[in-house]
C-alpha cells in the first residue's frame, strides 16, 4: 500500500466507523467499502488501513490481503467517480469493446488509468447482471446502457457537473 | 408460448418493498402454512416437490433441508446466495428489486424446517442499488410480524441481515462465499465437511440460490401435488431464463422446465435483428457450453441438456451471431476465468492463463496442432485436479467450442502450421 496523506478528519471518520465493529472480523467487507467512499478516491491507502486494522482488531497485513482479493477496491488512489465497463461475453457480443475505446478517448486515458483533474478512473469489469442493457457499464453505484458515442458525454457531464457544485 | 408466472407473479405489479402489498397477494401464506407443521414435515413437502437448487449445479433442495436438519447444534444459518456472478445471469437481480419478499418467505421456511433463527443475504457487490430496497422491504417485512420475534404469533423466530461482497465470481461457490462472509478472502474450501454440516462461523448452515428460495413458498402455500403439474416428466416447475446476447428482446423470461431453447430465442427473444445470422448459443452462462446453430432444437430439462453434455446452469441462453468470431469468443471465455480464477489451486490458477494464451494464439498465429492437443489436455486435468466448480468447469465451454466448432479450428490452425513452416523455410 502506498504511504500517504488521508486528511485528519476523513481518518477520524473511519476510525468511528471502525470502532462500531470491534472485534467483528465478520465486517471487514462493510467497513472496507464504506472507508472506501470517506477517502473520496475510492481507495484504502495505507494510513486509513492502519486506522481499520487498530479499530477492528485485524492485522494490517490482513486488510491487504483481503482488499486486494475483492475487484472493487483499490490500494492506489482512484478518481472521485470509478467508471467500470462490462466486458464479459453478453456485453462483449453487443460491442463492448467500441464503449470501451469511446470512453477512453473522451476521457483521454487508457483502462485502469485516472483522468488528470482526478475526476474518473476507466476500469473493466467483468459482468454486472444487466445484459438486456448491453454495452454497460457502471459509474459509482449507477446503472448506465446501451453505452453509445452519443449516450457517453451526456453521462460525464452529470458528474462533471456534480463536481463544480462542490 | 406463454409465460407461466410463479415466480415472477409480483413483478411490476406490486410495490417491491411492501409486505402487505405482497400478503394481499398470497404471500406468506406458505410460510404462515409451515409455522404449524413439524419440521419434517416440511421438509417431506419440499422433497415430494423435486425441487432442485435454481443456482447452477441442481442439488436437491429436500436433501440439503434434511441434511442441515440433521446436523446438531444450537446454532445453524440459511444462507441466501444472492451473488450472482455468472455472466448473461440477472434473473435473481429481478427477484431480489422486485419481488424481496418472496425472498424472505422461503427463508423463514427454510429455518424454521433446519431449526435456524438467523439468516444472511450475501448480495453481490455489483447490485449497490438493490441493497437501499432489500433494507427497507426488510424493516417493513419485521413491522408487520412476517420476520422477527415470534413471527404471525408463533413461538418461531427469525430475522435477515444482508452482508455484502466485493466483487469476486469465485464467491458465488458456497464455501467462498462462507469465508468472505467470515472476513477473509474468498477462497474455496476442501470438502467435506460441507456447509450443511459445518459452514458459516462453523456451525451448520444451509446456502440456497435466490430463485431456488423464491419457490418454496408456492410450493409449501399450494402443494408438491401442484408444483408436480408443472415441467417434463424428470424435472418440475418453472424456470427462469435470462435471454442476452444478439436478439431483439433481451430480458428475463419465466416458462415451465423443458421449454425448447429455439422458442427462446426466436419467440421469446424475438430472434436475431438486423438480418443477422445466428451463430453460436452458450447456455448456462461463461461456464457453459458453446453449441451451434444446428443444436438448439433441444428442450431446457436439465436432465436432457446434462445428458447432451451441456449445462443448463442458472437458465442462460446467450445469443451470438454471425458477426462474431468463434474463435474471439472462447478468447473472450478464457478471459474471464483468468480474472476470476481465485488462485487457491494450480490447476485452476495456471490452467485458466494457459488456456487463455492458447486461445489467443489460435488469432495471432502462435498455436499449432501441438498446441489444440494441449488445450484438451489441460482441460482435462483442469476438470480433475481443480478444487471448486470454477476451475472444474472452464474446459465446458472449451471443448463444446472446439467440438462444435471443429472446420472453423481448423482452418485457423491450417493456415498457423503453414505460417510457420514459411517462416522456418525463411530463418534457414
Amino acid at each position: 500500500m502506498n504511504t500517504s496523506h488521508t486528511p485528519a478528519m476523513q481518518l477520524e471518520q473511519v476510525a468511528s466507523l471502525a470502532r462500531e465493529f470491534k472485534g467483528k472480523k465478520d465486517q471487514l467487507m462493510l467497513v472496507l467499502l464504506k472507508a472506501q467512499k470517506i477517502t473520496g478516491h475510492n481507495a484504502l491507502p495505507e494510513d486509513v488501513a492502519v486506522v481499520i486494522a487498530e479499530e477492528m482488531g485485524v492485522t494490517k497485513n490482513h486488510i491487504y490481503d483481503f482488499a486486494t482479493f475483492y475487484a472493487m477496491f483499490s490500494t492506489e488512489k482512484r478518481g472521485k467517480h470509478v467508471i467500470r465497463v462490462c466486458k464479459s461475453t453478453p456485453c462483449h457480443v453487443n460491442k463492448a469493446s467500441n464503449a470501451a475505446h469511446m470512453l477512453e478517448k473522451t476521457l483521454g486515458i487508457k483502462m485502469g488509468e485516472t483522468t488528470e483533474d482526478g475526476q474518473f478512473t476507466l476500469e473493466h469489469i467483468e459482468c454486472i447482471g444487466v445484459c438486456d442493457r448491453a454495452p454497460a457499464m457502471l459509474v459509482d453505484d449507477e446503472v448506465y446502457g446501451p453505452v453509445t458515442e452519443e449516450s457517453i458525454p451526456g453521462i460525464l457531464s452529470k458528474y462533471q457537473m456534480q463536481g463544480e457544485e462542490i | 408460448m406463454e409465460e407461466v408466472r410463479v415466480l415472477l407473479r409480483n413483478v411490476d405489479r406490486i410495490n417491491p418493498v411492501s409486505a402487505v402489498d405482497y400478503m394481499n397477494e398470497g404471500g406468506y401464506e406458505g410460510l404462515k402454512k409451515s409455522l404449524w407443521m413439524s419440521e419434517l414435515d416440511i421438509i417431506h413437502e419440499i422433497t415430494e416437490s423435486t425441487l432442485r437448487g435454481r443456482g447452477g449445479a441442481g442439488f436437491p433442495t429436500g436433501i440439503k433441508l434434511s441434511h442441515a436438519h440433521n446436523a446438531r447444534s444450537k446454532n445453524k444459518f440459511v444462507l441466501c446466495n444472492a451473488d450472482e456472478g455468472e455472466p448473461g445471469t440477472n434473473k435473481d437481480r429481478i427477484l431480489l428489486s422486485k419481488d424481496p419478499n418472496s425472498i424472505f418467505e422461503g427463508m423463514a421456511i427454510a429455518a424454521r424446517a433446519i431449526g435456524a433463527d438467523k439468516g444472511y443475504i450475501y448480495l453481490r457487490a455489483e447490485y449497490p442499488y438493490i441493497v437501499p430496497i432489500l433494507e427497507q422491504a426488510l424493516e417493513n417485512a419485521r413491522e408487520a410480524g412476517c420476520l422477527g420475534d415470534n413471527i404471525f404469533g408463533s413461538e418461531f423466530s427469525f430475522d435477515i441481515e444482508i452482508r455484502p461482497g466485493g466483487g469476486a465470481y469465485v464467491c458465488g461457490e458456497e464455501s467462498a462465499m462462507i469465508e468472505s462472509m467470515e472476513g477473509k478472502r474468498g477462497e474455496p474450501r476442501f470438502r467435506p465437511p460441507y456447509p450443511t454440516v459445518q459452514g458459516l462461523f462453523q456451525e451448520p448452515t444451509a446456502v440456497f440460490n435466490v430463485e431456488t428460495l423464491a419457490n418454496i413458498g408456492p410450493i409449501m402455500y399450494r402443494g408438491a401435488d401442484w408444483y408436480k403439474t408443472m415441467g417434463t416428466k424428470k424435472s418440475h416447475g418453472t424456470k427462469l431464463y435470462t435471454i442476452s446476447g444478439n436478439v431483439r428482446n433481451k430480458g428475463v423470461y419465466e416458462y415451465e422446465v423443458g421449454v425448447n431453447l429455439k422458442d427462446l430465442i426466436y419467440e421469446a427473444g424475438g430472434g436475431i435483428p438486423d438480418g443477422r445470422k445466428l451463430l453460436a448459443v452458450q447456455t448456462g452462462g461463461t461456464a457453459g457450453a458453446i453449441i451451434n446453430k444446428h443444436q438448439i432444437n433441444m428442450p431446457m430439462d436439465p436432465a436432457y441438456v446434462a445428458d447432451s453434455g451441456g449445462s443448463m446452469g442458472a437458465g442462460d441462453v446467450l445469443v451470438i451471431d454471425n458477426t462474431n468470431d468463434i474463435v474471439d469468443i472462447l478468447d473472450n471465455v478464457l478471459s474471464f476465468f483468468v480474472h476470476e480464477s481465485c488462485g487457491k489451486c494450480t490447476p485452476c490458477r495456471e490452467g485458466s492463463m494457459r488456456l487463455y494464451q492458447l486461445a489467443s494464439g489460435i488469432i495471432d498465429g502462435t498455436t499449432t496442432s501441438e498446441g489444440m492437443e494441449n488445450i484438451r489436455e489441460l482441460c482435462e486435468t483442469m476438470r480433475l485436479a481443480s478444487l471448486c466448480g470454477l476451475g472444474q468447469s472452464v474446459p465446458i465451454p472449451v471443448l463444446s467450442c472446439l467440438d462444435n466448432f471443429r472446420e472453423i479450428f481448423d482452418e485457423y490452425i491450417v493456415r498457423n502450421e503453414k505460417n510457420k513452416k514459411i517462416a522456418a523455410g525463411g530463418a534457414k
